[in-house]
């Protein structure tokens, strides 16, 4: 599952999700455990992907003049000198720069963008899995060899599609369209979930007279949620994240999502680092705190779904 | 605000109710059908709706992109290859296919060899310590494109001598005595286009550690133990006998990367709009489709762009299939 470029049997079913970021069991750390040389070339990499966003934050808590007159690493000689921290980079951002509005807009094309695709890809899923019918194999492949298409081959006739029916800039064009860019992931992942799951269970509901649609509602749905689950986390921070598609559909405005509204910061404000470390930061608090409480979830919806379109 | 997010609330009791209500009617209607119509049509009742919209999402806008990028840029006459031949014709497109070849070379080599490298060092760490590296590496593939370009914008930002120096590589080359650069702007050498590329490496290391790592540890310690008593360094263990076993994983990676690099818009956008010789098919892409309002060069681009995805299509499903008949 972590793995749809190519393979599920690469990586053993125990090691995803669960040990994806903890600790070795210790089976062989006994035997290398000693040397110092690794953990200072491990000290040093962790130095070098902390830092930028270390920067980052410290930066956003400073006041316009203390940015403009030192490095954000100054703070570590006077960190008790408290005419440089202000709150006030984020009531400039939030307000001024349109960014509130903008991160209730990201809310509101993530959410119903992440829940719509879930019902529909499940039931194609069961289908593929379960039952046999012509043109199952075909339509599996391209669902396949779609996962890698690149989405802006999409973007040309839907844009003059949408112009035509009047969905550009509407939160009901974005969310189509991500359902469309999420379904042959959606579709793989929890297929190949759920020809995991054990055939005889299935087969034993038909046997007591259980129709497909109540072996798919009862059994089979909460039997997934695990696979549900990832795909929701990764489907939620794709849409998100994303500059591209809502640049297109929705562009800036009163409809403009979090990173639409952070990129044009960076060309409105491009010397104004105190504003832009703020605004920043903000587009990330949700994704950061997906991170920190759904961890496991995280990573294996993450890695399991890095090959998207 | 509110009528906003009253419409996200409608969207989500409308749009996951009205589907199941489409799934409950088409499958009552199933029902009702003699059975042998019955069994033969209900599979397409649960495929049907994800097809449909995979096809109108997907696949004939994709088809549509091809017509199109024969055609002039608002779609109105017929202009044969002319689209293709402008574009490969211009030095200016070939350096952005030159500078896209680069980030696909670039890009997945060292974010599989830094998370390589991680997975490898912190395999030796106790428990608590590689849980922290690992989190630390991998926190970055939460934080979006635009943002990641905006931290290390501020990294790369550079002032006029004199100024004090509040991008940290610029005040380290102060400290050692260098004259202050605007590094997003030194195209000699492509230095400019590495610079973005570190961006896209310390996003996707973790991506490239976590996998790896669960593949290392899953080498059967007896294959190590063995090569341990003939008398091999750590050194060989690790390229002859590690490397071999999980070369399958690091070709996943490898491709999973070159995918997502193919493709990098935002990064580039966001820092330079292509400007300074950084320019690569995503943003140029964007250029034609709204700059310049040619839909039909447009098209063209990202079927080019889909044309060099192919290759990794037919592997992707190739490899499916293998994987299929092997369950």
């Amino acid at each position: 599952m972590s793995t749809p470029t190519v393979s599920t049997t690469d990586v053993p079913e125990e090691q995803r999700g669960r040990g994806a970021l903890s600790g070795s069991d210790g089976r062989r750390a006994d035997a290398k455990r000693g040397s110092l040389l690794p953990k200072i070339a491990l000290a040093i990499i962790c130095v070098a992907w902390t830092v930028p966003t270390l920067g980052l934050l410290i930066t956003s808590f400073r006041s316009e003049d203390a940015v403009d007159s030192s490095g954000w690493w100054s703070v570590f000689a006077s960190p008790f000198d408290f005419g440089q921290w202000t709150l006030e980079n984020y009531g400039d951002v939030l307000g001024g720069a349109g960014m509130a509005n903008a991160f209730v807009n990201s809310l509101v094309v993530a959410i119903p963008a992440t829940l719509i695709p879930i019902f529909v890809a499940a039931f194609a899923a069961y289908a593929f899995t379960f039952m046999r019918f012509r043109g199952r194999e075909v339509f599996f492949a391209v669902i396949v060899g779609l996962l890698v298409v690149p989405l802006q081959v999409t973007l040309v006739p839907l844009l003059q599609f949408y112009g035509d029916v009047g969905l550009t800039g509407q939160f009901l064009g974005v969310w189509l369209a991500h359902t469309g860019y999420g379904m042959p992931l959606a579709v793989y992942l929890l297929r190949n979930y759920m020809s995991g799951l054990p055939v005889s269970l299935i087969e034993s509901a038909k046997i007591d007279g259980a129709s497909h649609f109540q072996t798919f509602w009862r059994l089979v749905m909460p039997m997934s949620v695990p696979a549900l689950a990832a795909f929701a986390i990764f489907q939620f921070l794709w849409v998100w994240n994303d500059l591209l598609v809502a640049l297109v559909f929705i562009g800036g405005g009163d409809n403009e999502v979090v990173t639409v509204n952070l990129a044009g910061l960076v060309g409105e404000f491009a010397a104004d680092w105190h504003l832009l470390t703020a605004g920043a930061f903000i587009t990330m608090t949700v994704p950061l705190i997906v991170f920190f409480s759904l961890q496991r979830f995280f990573v294996r919806g993450l890695t399991a779904g890095s090959v998207k379109g | 605000m509110t009528i906003k997010i009253a419409n996200a609330v409608i969207a989500v009791v409308a749009g996951i109710g009205g589907i199941l209500v489409l799934y409950l009617l088409m499958n009552l209607i199933v029902e009702r059908l003699p059975q042998r119509w019955g069994d033969r049509l209900r599979p397409y009742a649960f495929v049907g709706p994800a097809l449909l919209v995979v096809g109108v999402f997907l696949v004939y806008p994709m088809v549509r992109s091809f017509i199109l990028s024969f055609a002039n840029g608002d779609s109105t006459a017929w202009v044969g290859l002319t689209n293709y031949t402008d574009l490969l014709g211009a030095a200016e497109f070939r350096e952005t296919l030159v500078n896209n070849l680069l980030w696909i070379v670039v890009v997945p080599v060292f974010a599989v060899i830094a998370g390589l490298a991680v997975a490898v060092l912190a395999d030796r760490l106790k428990p608590t310590a590689e849980k922290v590296t690992k989190s630390v590496i991998f926190l970055p593939m939460a934080i979006s494109f635009v943002g990641a370009a905006t931290i290390w914008g501020f990294i790369y930002t550079s002032r006029p001598p004199g100024q004090p120096q509040i991008g940290i590589l610029n005040a380290i080359g102060e400290v050692l005595g260098f004259d202050p650069v605007a590094w997003l702007q030194l195209s000699d050498w492509n230095i400019n286009d590495f610079l973005l590329m570190t961006i896209m490496v310390w996003l996707q290391a973790g991506f490239a550690m976590v996998l790896l790592s669960a593949a290392i540890k899953n080498v059967p310690e007896e294959t190590v133990e063995a090569a341990r008593i003939d008398g091999a360094g750590e050194v060989a263990i690790f390229f002859r006998i590690v490397v071999p076993q999980i070369w399958a994983t690091v070709t996943v990676v490898f491709v999973t990367i070159l995918i997502l690099v193919m493709k990098v818009f935002d990064i580039v956008y966001v820092m330079t709009g292509g400007a300074f010789g950084t320019n690569v098919i995503g943003v140029r892409f964007f250029e034609e489709l709204f700059e310049f309002g040619n839909d039909g060069r447009a098209a063209a681009i990202v079927v080019i762009l889909t044309i060099a995805v192919i290759p990794v299509m037919i592997y992707q499903v190739r490899r499916f299939r293998i994987e299929e008949n092997a369950r």
